[in-house]
């Protein structure tokens, strides 16, 4: 069983009114900002599924997802004004609302991110409840990732040998691994590599797997 | 140093010559590997929160982003009938003002949850302002109120999509009748004897949001639920035992929750949520 500290009873500090649909609405697209890096995202479109299509106004589920888009961690009392100032700083946002599609779980967003220059990366957030979260598609992939730890995401081209190279570099640098999962659509196509771990993870990892033919972006997510 | 149950606790505490409070910081310690120091001062950072979300809608009274609530706090503080007198006019008051500003996407502390954050720091805040207690008593009552929290996350639910209001309100009714207790020298067993008589109070309460919001009558419940600590720990301080111990009322809780009806869990289907007046409002507010 996890272990339930005291700050899950008494926390999280939040921004109300909904942990699932506003203080999780803020996480998820916080961790989607955190994904992108280095790049910063200077168009989003959110598209919301569900109870977040439904409920979004009431709960304020949008300026969340906006606060959070922009760098606002979910206890942050800028997200009240979250329209506001992505109206002062210029940020271009679009919302779409999307109740007929489906979705395996209620409260689902998609954050489409464009960094202005040509590169652009979605990913498709779950809020589970109490503020937790999960991002359970990179793009078309299907991933299950929280950002509970301090993670590698390592895009690659689904081939021999790959995994091993992660490994390798990162038994170098004393990383100690611990979660690693392969998402994949097809084989032989792109794939991610998901390395978690308790500690943190030093910045010249990322290079060092990034010196590999088949392995197209490492991106490094620092809780 | 964990404990899976009241009954545990309970044998930690006699164990050890402590109070609920003293072994929950144990626990978190030894779990955690955080320093004493470190869990402290961030439990001061939720007190601070706490401690400006109940007086905030009092002082500047806003509107929810549904409009069903917004001023109730400072009514209740500034009515000249006080029916309840002035300790527990002012946990009512507290526990209204920090729904409204969770309601107005203000910063407040979920305790165990957001639609229930009024409980917790209404009446701990009022006792403790009302008896000259020092942020220390704040402190462990916080630590006391968690270890009753936790064991509800733990053994049962603490929300309103499984358990219903009683889950939420309900734990955090008992969280402060426990944390309550200690801050008035009860023993281990008075807090938990307080819990069981709080949540075995207010068991079966159902969750029906109108508009699906946590404003009305969540607000309200909230009212209910320090009203409930109080008059359990009064009791339990009284010498009053309830027949039926924690741990078992825990599981009732539980077995409850499942028996309600989809409706009656957070849907917005049932109870207030689907009055006439209710379906109206909801109606008003989404368009």
């Amino acid at each position: 069983m996890e272990f339930i500290s005291i700050f899950d009873v008494i926390g999280p500090n939040m921004i109300g009114p909904s942990s699932s649909h506003t203080a999780g609405a803020a996480s998820m697209a916080l961790l989607a900002r955190k994904i992108f890096k280095p790049s910063v995202p200077a168009f989003v479109r959110f598209t919301l599924y569900g109870s977040f299509a439904k409920t979004y106004k009431g709960h304020g589920t949008d300026k969340a997802l906006l606060g959070g888009i922009m760098g606002f961690s979910p206890d942050d009392e800028r997200i009240r004004d979250s329209f506001r100032i992505a109206e002062e700083t210029g940020f271009r946002y679009e919302f779409t609302v999307d109740e007929k599609t489906e979705t395996e779980h209620a409260n689902t967003a998609d954050i489409f991110m464009d960094d202005g220059n040509g590169y652009t990366f979605q990913v498709r957030g779950v809020s589970v409840g109490g503020g937790k979260i999960k991002l359970t598609k990179f793009n078309d992939i299907d991933v299950d990732f929280t950002g509970e730890y301090s993670a590698l995401i390592v895009r690659q081209i689904d081939r021999p040998g790959v995994a091993a190279h992660i490994t390798k570099c990162l038994a170098e640098a004393n990383v100690n691994i611990a979660f690693m999962d392969l998402f994949r659509e097809d084989k032989g196509e792109t794939a991610y590599t998901v390395i978690q771990s308790d500690e943190a993870i030093p910045e010249y990892v990322v290079k060092e797997i990034a010196q590999f033919d088949k392995i197209e972006n490492v991106k490094l997510v620092q809780i | 140093m964990d404990f899976k149950n009241g009954k545990e606790l309970l044998g930690l505490c006699s164990e050890h010559g402590v109070p609920i409070s003293e072994i929950m910081l144990r626990r978190e310690i030894a779990e955690t590997e955080n320093k004493r120091e470190d869990i402290l001062m961030r439990l001061k950072v939720s007190l601070e929160i706490m401690d400006r979300s109940t007086k905030s809608s009092i002082q500047d009274p806003i509107r929810s982003i549904g409009g069903l609530i917004g001023g109730e706090a400072k009514k209740v503080m500034e009515s000249d009938k006080k029916l309840c007198g002035p300790l527990l006019t002012k946990a009512i008051a507290y526990s209204q003002s920090v729904l409204e500003v969770n309601a107005t996407m203000g910063l407040i502390v979920a305790a165990p949850t957001a639609g229930s954050s009024g409980v917790v720091p209404g009446a701990l805040f009022a006792l403790a302002e009302e008896n000259a207690m020092d942020e220390d008593a704040m402190l462990h009552a916080l630590l006391n109120a968690g270890a009753v929290g936790y064991l509800f996350m733990r053994n049962a639910s603490v929300a309103g999509a499984e358990g219903g209001c009683q889950a939420e309100v309900g734990a955090a009714s008992a969280m402060a009748a426990s944390a309550v207790t200690e801050m008035l020298g009860g023993t281990a067993e008075e807090c938990l004897n307080s819990a069981a008589f709080a949540i075995s109070n207010i068991l079966g309460l159902v969750c029906d949001p109108i508009a699906g919001l946590v404003e009305s009558p969540c607000q309200s419940r909230n009212a209910i639920g320090v009203t409930n600590a109080y008059t359990a720990a009064q009791l339990s301080l009284a010498g009053i035992t309830h027949p039926v111990p924690f741990d078992e009322m825990v599981d009732s809780m539980l077995a409850v929750g499942k028996s309600l009806p989809m409706e009656l869990r957070e849907t917005a289907l049932g109870g207030c949520a689907c009055t006439p007046t209710g379906c109206d409002l909801a109606c008003r507010i989404f368009g």
